[in-house]
């Protein structure tokens, strides 16, 4: 079997920037959930909120080294799997990076060596400082990453000359049309996905010691937080996809899982699509669902596939994913609704309820990978929509090469989430088993004198 | 006047990849030297870098940013040409990275194979990037020789760096750690001396425009001062280093400042070789530019920022000055 070099090129690409995507996710919103620590901490709060940021920061810092360095193969892996993308699409997406790497890298890489080891060297108010500049830097990288990636997706303010996109409107590239729904929605992602390790971590160690005060405290923020961002989420979900009806049709028609181009298209809840008869099997539908959804008229129509025969994304991949990722966004919103119920009337919470959060604990990145896998796969056949295909942008790299590469990166990728996810549940229960190190009087405490 | 900005991308790629071999340079090397110590003085050693190899390593970004940026019609040619070394350095640099975090966290046999994997990474790396600049100076042909020029490099560009992370750890250690240092750049020295010579033997003979850019008569005699530099300050480390070892000198930071100046004077010996090609005889700087309306964008940016970016990464520096001590996070 001759294995095919783009599909090759296009998996190891796919599973790079899917490891890398998890840790910018939990980072995200975790920088922001240790500035609050930070400055309660700073305000002379009570004695678990250090506690509490010492694992924390622990758990910032491992998930910031894995972050950084997949991001750093990231930023070869764009000449070496598609140096077709830059030379097509360079002059937009260069300087995008380019940003990225001026006003976001430097400043969370520098501050968070000051905000890590710092503590003892600088002033109380320059390392909350650090904390915050971290927190903005880890923004600022979002805001370019998803930039460009909104870009991709719905390219504007560029003009072709001789096969090479130039820009013409900064502004209009930067703020594209799928830009602040994609930002919003990739920010919430974050903080949810935060708010369920937050609880779920916490549950684990409640679940070892059912008093220690950091955990319960850390828990109540974590469903609190979930509780609240949970249905803002479904919310600005709902926006994006509207967004993505009128720029990328055909991307919502696969997501739908329609076919043929209807009035009334009914919400398929479950469906086997199936590619080669373009038609579903064992359809559980909601009739007119998607309809109402999409275009808020329970007769509204909808495009089907059928009008873009050839440059419509495989359906199968993107269908799944979405329900994948709708699934846990509901599991999400109803457990955390149920723990904030319980939290806010100061209730126990039982064992099993526990159990659950603690498995939900990396939730988010389900959702979060399956979201992506929608919005990627939805973009093929093209990279830049409309505009440049994927096949048109690979690289000549032979596949054995990326073979042996993607057998590689498999191998290290598999060992480090493994690993990421031992030492993080290790490390709670090391912080809530027994007490390792009694927490110190207020008043001895450096960090709050 | 009209600004040649494929020039002043040049030179800030230039800059920037020689900040990066600099900073990460001295931090792979104390990681390549880590095997060379004993336990709690390995963790005194990732002290003393813990606070900065994030940002370090950022410089490297920076550079292979310029190279996208600036030049996108080489960083497909440059990048897919070095496929498998940069997937090499890459894994290098993932294994080596999270080790700094694993190594502390974990516990039992996991702590240790954590340890290994993070000096195995850091000379991995340095290797690798040694590799990688064989292949630009050549202009990524293939064969035998070429093989073996790579080779060459690789543990040439590891010997640098385990002198600046040698020379680095003289800086910031004291006691017995600091006399393994010392001892540790002696050896180092000579490794570096070694490759810096064979590399710039060998590249004439790799690249025939090299060739003729140094041997010409009479601009060799402007170019004499270069080589006669680098041999002054590898003397110049030895000698200190020498003192240091007998208790006549206290200046503890003149062997890492020297060994910076070796690598200064070796980058502007391959600036000026290779100048003014990406590709070496195959395209140059202009032909690979970005449109002007791009460059000009980044540039402007470019101009208020990295100054910003300089200033905070000296206050970094400042805040950790002086022995390193262990680590702990602080709240």
């Amino acid at each position: 079997m001759i294995a095919d070099p783009i599909l090759l090129a296009r998996v190891q690409f796919g599973l790079n920037i899917a490891f890398h995507i998890l840790f910018p996710t939990v980072t995200l919103a975790l920088a922001w959930v240790l500035v609050y620590l930070r400055v309660r901490i700073g305000c002379g709060g009570p004695a678990w909120l250090t506690d509490a940021y010492r694992l924390w920061v622990k758990i910032f810092a491992l998930s910031f080294a894995l972050g950084v360095v997949s991001g750093i193969t990231m930023s070869f892996q764009f000449g070496t799997n598609w140096p077709g993308f830059m030379e097509q699409a360079g002059n937009i997406a260069g300087p995008l990076l380019g940003y990225e790497v001026l006003t976001a890298f430097f400043l969370e890489a520098t501050f968070l060596g000051v905000m890590l080891f710092g503590r003892d060297r600088v002033p109380g108010w320059a390392h909350t400082l650090s904390a915050v500049l971290v927190a903005v830097g880890t923004t600022a990288s979002a805001f370019w990453i998803l930039a460009l990636n909104s870009w991709m997706q719905t390219p504007q303010g560029f003009t072709e000359i001789d096969g090479r996109l130039h820009a013409l409107d900064w502004w209009a590239i930067i703020f594209n049309p799928s830009f602040p729904y994609r930002f919003t929605h990739m920010m919430l992602a974050s903080g949810l996905t935060v708010a369920f390790l937050l609880a779920g971590i916490s549950a684990l160690q409640l679940l070892r010691h059912r008093s220690f005060e950091p955990a319960r405290r850390m828990f109540r923020t974590g469903v609190l937080l979930g509780a609240v961002l949970a249905p803002v989420q479904v919310a600005v979900g709902d926006l994006h996809g509207l967004n993505t009806l009128e720029h990328q049709p055909a991307k919502i028609a696969a997501i739908e899982g329609i076919w043929q181009t209807e009035r009334g298209a009914p919400l398929l809840l479950f469906a086997l699509p199936d590619a080669e008869q373009r038609r579903n099997d064992f359809v559980v539908a909601i009739p007119m669902g998607a309809s109402l959804i999409l275009t808020h008229e329970t007769d509204g129509e909808l495009k089907g596939l059928n009008e873009f025969e050839g440059q419509h994304p495989p359906v199968a991949p993107v269908f799944f994913a979405f329900r994948i990722m709708v699934g846990v966004g509901v599991l999400m919103l109803s457990l955390s609704w149920v723990g904030a119920w319980l939290v806010l009337r100061h209730r126990e919470i039982p064992r099993w309820l526990l159990l659950i959060f603690a498995g939900m604990a990396f939730s988010g990145w389900v959702a979060t990978l399956a979201g992506w896998l929608v919005t990627e796969i939805g973009r093929q056949p093209y990279l830049v929509y409309g505009v440049i295909t994927t096949a048109e942008t690979a690289s000549s790299v032979p596949a054995s090469h990326i073979a042996v590469t993607l057998t590689a990166y498999a191998f290290v990728y598999t060992l480090l989430l493994v690993s990421y996810m031992i030492v993080v549940t290790q490390l709670a229960g090391k912080e809530a088993g027994g007490g390792a190190a009694p927490a110190m009087p207020a008043a001895f405490d450096p960090a709050t004198a | 006047m009209q600004l040649d900005l494929p020039l002043v991308f040049m030179v800030l790629m230039g800059l920037a990849i020689l900040a990066y071999v600099i900073l990460d340079g001295f931090d792979l090397g104390v990681g390549m030297l880590l095997p060379f110590a004993a336990r709690e003085e390995q963790d005194l050693m990732v002290a003393s870098i813990g606070p900065f190899w994030d940002a370090n390593e950022t410089w490297l970004v920076l550079g292979v940013g310029i190279l996208l940026v600036a030049f996108p019609l080489a960083h497909g040619i440059v990048l897919s040409s070095l496929y498998l070394p940069v997937a090499l350095m890459l894994i290098a640099l993932i294994l080596r990275g999270v080790a700094f975090e694993f190594r502390v966290k974990a516990s039992g046999w996991h702590r240790e194979l954590w340890n290994r994997l993070f000096s195995a990474g850091s000379l991995v790396a340095g290797f690798a990037q040694g590799v990688m600049l064989a292949g630009v100076i050549t202009g990524f042909l293939d064969g035998l020789p070429y093989l073996l020029f790579a080779l060459l490099a690789g543990a040439g560009l590891a010997g640098g760096y385990a002198l600046l992370g040698a020379t680095w750890l003289v800086l910031k250690t004291e006691g017995d750690l600091h006399a393994k240092a010392l001892r540790w750049s002696k050896v180092a020295i000579l490794l570096t001396v070694a490759g810096v010579a064979a590399i710039s033997l060998a590249s004439p003979f790799a690249n025939a425009a090299i060739m003729d850019k140094w041997f010409a008569w009479p601009r060799f005699l402007w170019l004499a001062p270069l080589p006669l530099a680098t041999a002054a300050a590898f003397a110049g480390i030895w000698r200190c280093v020498a003192r240091l070892q007998d208790g006549q000198s206290k200046r503890e930071w003149l062997p890492f400042v020297l060994s910076v100046w070796v690598f200064v004077f070796a980058f502007a010996g391959l600036a000026y070789s290779l100048f003014p090609y990406l590709v070496v005889g195959r395209m140059t700087i202009w032909q690979a530019a970005a449109a002007p309306e791009s460059l000009w964008f980044v540039f402007v940016g470019a101009s208020f920022v990295l100054p910003l970016v300089i200033a905070y990464t000296v206050v970094a520096y400042r805040v950790f000055w002086g022995k390193a001590r262990s680590l702990t996070y602080g709240a």
